[in-house]
């Protein structure tokens, strides 16, 4: 299969990158690592008059720490964030997600960056970013501005990035002490989309009730799901097997999944149930050995 | 629209005129004849058009040509070295690591790049490598084995 036509541009800059993006408008898109766009490009899908390929603009790649936020440049492979120490010893639900993005070659490709402002609620990033209550931030011609991951998705593939801008950077607020976070998705097989996943991060206050819960559903609709219920009925409990239990059967009552070849609606919802109340029991577990 | 680009392809450098919607995998076997390199699903999912770019194993159906610009990129007819088959090569063969062969370009590069990082592969690191590319015949047990005997070859392991 082979794209239709268009033109290829290469800026050396973010600062080019969005002239050209003023320029051409709708008419262009933004590559990244590619592993979504050009598949959709080659099933004509979609199509674009140009493509402008950020991959080579230096400094969009990092993973950093600093003043109490996590930064990841929206350029970062997975295959790098999968490596980061940052990400493996205290971001939980990244960590558990990174490796079960796609497969390892794809991961040698793709970004963060675009899983995250591709904005297919069937990628992982987006329900992760919804959960870790972090901040996109998009560059355009105007500067710089910041969107909370939880208002960034407005319908399937529609995000509030408006068509010169770019995303540039991840910032999450680094979890405070006794917190938790984890990812628990279900996939018929590598390199498939997931039938169901739950991203969940957890706050417990001293006396070990929850202090904040967000729970996030990839997959779930045409955007991701913030299950705001199940998130609210956790606060100020303490989290035993009924209380978990509870929290995921109202998160799954968020769930807005279609049938396809991953399954019904009501296996998908159930699933989701089934994968909040495991994520929420390893990020609990995870919170308390803080 | 052409862009010139310089790529580096099994060693030899390269000076070539491509169209923008050019796909690596075409340029591969079409303008400079590496037919080693195979397409199968032609999405991205089945692993059989793997080639390294810059050291790293990549599906080269899912790559635009015009992005190797300044890369250097290796497919299976670079594996051997004066006419003597890379260790990983003489592995498959000695285990019975393929059958119809149509994944063997692809698993052989992947496997490939996983030696060059992991001297003495575990079993569960090997099978992850390799999720990404697909075998329809030997159910993996056999390129599990092949993988680490070709590092005994290459003498990482005791």
């Amino acid at each position: 299969m082979i794209p239709a036509s268009f033109d290829y541009h290469r800026p050396g800059t973010l600062d080019e990158a969005i002239g050209l993006l003023s320029r051409h408008g709708a008419d262009a898109k933004v590559l990244s690592g590619g592993m979504s766009l050009l598949p959709a490009l080659k099933l004509r899908l979609g199509s674009c008059g140009h493509l402008i390929d950020i991959g080579r603009i230096p400094g969009l790649e990092y993973v950093k720490e600093d003043g109490g936020t996590l930064r990841i440049g929206a350029g970062t492979r997975q295959c790098v964030l999968a490596q980061s120490e940052i990400i493996n010893s205290r971001y939980g639900v990244l960590a558990d997600a990174v490796p079960l993005i796609a497969d390892p070659l794809v991961r040698n490709r793709g970004t963060f960056g675009g899983n995250v402002a591709n904005g297919d609620p069937a990628n992982d990033g987006p329900a992760i970013v919804i959960a870790l209550g972090a901040e996109l931030v998009a560059r355009g011609p105007q500067g710089e501005r910041t969107i909370a991951a939880n208002r960034f998705y407005k319908d399937l593939f529609v995000t509030a990035l408006a068509p010169d801008e770019i995303l540039t950077e991840i910032r999450v607020p680094l979890p405070p002490p006794r917190s938790g976070s984890a990812y628990r998705k279900l996939k018929r097989k590598t390199g498939d989309y997931a039938a169901a996943a739950s991203a969940v991060q957890v706050t417990l206050d001293a006396r070990g009730a929850v202090q904040r819960a967000c729970i996030a559903l990839t997959n779930a609709g045409p955007t991701p799901i913030e299950a705001v219920q199940g998130s609210r009925f956790l606060e100020g409990k303490s989290p035993d097997e009924k209380t978990i239990a509870e929290a995921a059967r109202l998160a799954a009552t968020a769930a807005a999944p279609s049938a396809d070849r991953r399954g019904s609606v009501e296996y998908k919802r159930e699933m989701a149930r089934v994968l909040t109340a495991r994520a929420l029991k390893a990020a609990l577990e995870r919170a308390g050995g803080n | 629209m052409k862009h010139k680009i310089n790529v580096t392809v099994n060693g030899a450098a390269q000076e070539l005129e491509v169209e923008s919607r050019l796909l690596l995998v075409h340029l591969l076997r079409e303008d400079l004849r590496l037919t080693g390199t195979h397409i199968g699903c032609d999405t991205s999912h089945c692993g059989v058009c793997t080639v390294l770019l810059d050291g790293q194993p990549v599906k080269s159906c899912t790559v635009l040509a015009v992005q190797t610009d300044g890369c250097k990129v290796s497919t299976v007819e670079g594996l051997e070295s004066g006419g003597k088959l890379h260790p990983i090569q003489e592995a498959f063969t000695e285990k019975h690591a393929l059958q119809c062969g149509y994944c063997t370009p692809g698993m052989l590069m992947t496997c490939s790049a996983l030696l060059e990082r992991s001297k003495n592969p575990s079993e569960q690191e090997i099978r992850q490598a390799i999720s990404g590319n697909l075998c329809r015949c030997t159910g993996y047990l056999n390129i599990v084995k092949a993988v680490q005997h070709a590092a005994q070859k290459i003498g990482g392991a005791p």
